[in-house]
């Protein structure tokens, strides 16, 4: 599939879409200024497992699933000449998760870059993507999950500082099957993703659960949505941000869809806030369109506050001082997250990088 | 020896309509390893005076004293009471989402013996402050206070007492919500500390049934903000028998 460059409407910011991102420090992702990078920064670091490959295919022979009105993903699918596919075969049952690593260090052009995961009918995965480095990232990622499959995907979005990463994560999911994702964001200047869920068979089921980091200066937002199209489905969507310090700036948008063919829909989605300072910005925008009323649940709920002075006290009056009572209180704010990914060493990794943020900002 | 010396203490709490005077003048003295019982009607500021000596934001103190070994403690910050040696066993205890009771109890060892306790003595000593107070193992893992039935939290606040050896206890109504087992097993715990660590007690209550398991030097009865009676155990059995009426009154 070819996209006509002309095609691409520059979002000037007034549209709903962009209404939050500071498009002055997309570095020329979003209206297609940015010199376009040769390098290919995604790898399997797992070593070969029987039913998993990992392999470039030219883009003439994947188009993408599905269709998108999103300027910087149609700029990905024109740009990118190739697609990273992982394939995970059906029946696999992988017992140990399947690390992909996103590393570079190049600010002066921006890598347009397609992935595919391809997750068979019945097979069960844990992929564990982690990006590093300070670069441009436009990402298209798009999952299959085929009927009675089970994916658990984590992204940690571990950046150092200046990084402009803009994504989409599209799941298709069929039949039976779950999708579970676990994104994390802590690193990066601007990091905008885009976690959405399409179900195609009744049964399915997704959990979208995410944390969120940001410090000063930093603009990190999720905008989710979750496509109700068939009978049947289920979806949760959790997603936990602390800001601290000054223009530390999150959204979070969660668009659930129910649609009037979409009858036995169960849908919760949460978003909680903690602002640590002032100064601190988070937008929160849950959304809810319902077109049936045959449906076993739909809800949603939004809080943004500050640190419980209750809590502090009490971890106090054992001794503790603020500063750790701080600490306490933010990584087990985050620990219900970041305790549901399948990896010891990397809660282990994320819980130092949040320590280490709060020390910077001396929240 | 430590004594902790309140005098003519004033507290006043901010509410929609101003600031509301609480306590208006309390005077107290409590020494090592005496126990001192104050009882009082609801509402008299027993409770507040609990809170004020710990250092909760909450409430403004407008005159007075208080001091541990001739140390201000009303210039200390909270965390600082507790490293002199103060503590309080809440009526209600907070829940800490996320934080681990083991995780929690360790952070506090290690915050008020200003190094992190060896591990492996450090296991037995809290399987030992758990098994003495029939708390099950799996509560470790659990987070603090989350999930706690009302007999868990107050188990929990007085494992903390025995673990964390403070100078001067403050329980305020711990005996609230308990059933007569639980009653006599926390007790149990607040007579092990005692015994342990010449513990000073200033134990808050409103009914006289814990007093029959710790038993006290001195009873202060609280009306109105300040203490308007003292005695001996003796004054137990007179407030079981007459009640507060008398204090309460006009």
């Amino acid at each position: 599939m070819s996209v006509l460059t002309s095609n691409i409407l520059v979002p000037h910011g007034r549209e709903e879409a962009w209404r939050f991102t500071p498009l002055n420090r997309l570095k020329g992702l979003h209206d297609g200024s940015a010199a376009i990078a040769t390098h290919r920064s995604l790898s399997l670091k797992s070593a070969s497992v029987p039913g998993v490959t990992f392999e470039r295919v030219s883009r003439e022979l994947l188009p993408s699933l599905g269709t998108t009105d999103d300027a910087i993903m149609n700029r990905v699918r024109e740009f990118s000449s190739d697609v990273a596919v992982l394939k995970i075969a059906a029946n696999s049952e992988l017992s140990e998760p399947i690390h992909l690593n996103r590393e570079s260090f190049d600010l002066s052009s921006a890598e347009y870059s397609r992935v595919l995961i391809h997750v068979g009918s019945n097979a069960r995965a844990t992929i564990i993507a982690s990006n590093t480095g300070d670069t441009l990232l436009a990402e298209d990622i798009e999952f299959k999950v085929e009927s009675g499959a089970s994916l658990t995907f984590v992204t940690l979005q571990e950046w150092d500082s200046q990084t402009v990463h803009v994504a989409k994560h599209h799941a298709i999911v069929d039949k039976d099957a779950i999708f579970k994702s676990i994104t994390v964001t802590i690193g990066g200047s601007v990091v905008r993703l885009l976690p959405t869920v399409e179900f195609t068979g009744p049964g399915a089921d997704a959990q979208l659960l995410g944390v969120y980091f940001a410090t000063t200066g930093q603009f990190f937002e999720h905008r989710i949505f979750v496509d109700h199209c068939v009978p049947q489905a289920k979806s949760r969507v959790n997603y936990k941000g602390a800001l601290s310090g000054d223009k530390a700036h999150t959204v979070w948008i969660g668009d659930v869809f129910i649609r009037a063919n979409a009858e036995g829909t169960d849908t919760y989605e949460l978003n909680r806030n903690l602002l640590l300072t002032d100064g601190a910005r988070a937008d929160s925008v849950p959304n809810l369109e319902i077109e049936t009323g045959e449906i076993v649940g739909a809800g949603h709920a939004s809080t943004t506050g500050r640190f419980d002075d209750e809590q502090l006290f009490y971890l106090m009056s054992r001794g503790i001082s603020i500063e750790d009572a701080r600490r306490l209180v933010v990584r087990g704010f985050f620990s219900e997250i970041i305790s549901e990914i399948p990896d010891t060493d990397v809660q282990v990794r994320l819980m130092e990088r949040i320590d280490t943020e709060l020390v910077k900002v001396g929240a | 020896m430590s004594t902790l010396e309140i005098r003519n203490l004033q507290v006043s709490v901010d509410t929609e309509n101003g600031a509301v005077e609480i306590l208006k003048g309390v005077d107290l003295t409590i020494k090592s390893g005496e126990t001192h019982a104050i009882m009082g009607p609801n509402g008299s500021g027993k409770s507040t005076l609990a809170y004020s000596i710990a250092g909760h934001p909450k409430y403004t103190i407008t005159g007075g004293s208080v001091t541990l070994d001739g140390a201000d403690v009303l210039d200390m910050s909270v965390d600082e009471r507790a490293k002199a040696g103060l503590f309080l066993a809440m009526q209600y205890p907070v829940e800490v989402p996320g934080v681990s009771v083991s995780n929690f109890l360790r952070t506090a060892a290690t915050a008020l013996r200003g190094e992190a306790p060896k591990l492996r003595t450090w296991v037995s000593e809290v399987k030992e402050a758990m098994d003495a107070l029939s708390i099950d193992p799996s509560f470790a893992q659990r987070n603090v206070n989350e999930g706690f039935s009302g007999g868990e939290k107050k188990r929990h606040e007085i494992m903390q007492l025995e673990l964390l050896k403070p100078k001067i206890a403050i329980l305020d109504e711990t005996d609230s919500g308990l059933d007569v087992d639980a009653l006599k097993i926390v007790s149990q715990g607040v007579n092990r500390a005692k015994d342990a660590n010449n513990l000073g007690v200033l134990l808050i209550t409103h009914y006289t049934r814990i007093l029959r398991y710790i038993k006290p030097d001195f009873v202060h009865v609280f009306a109105n903000g300040k203490v308007v009676e003292e005695g001996g155990p003796e004054l137990a059995d007179k407030l079981e028998a007459q009640g507060y009426a008398e204090y309460v009154g006009s």
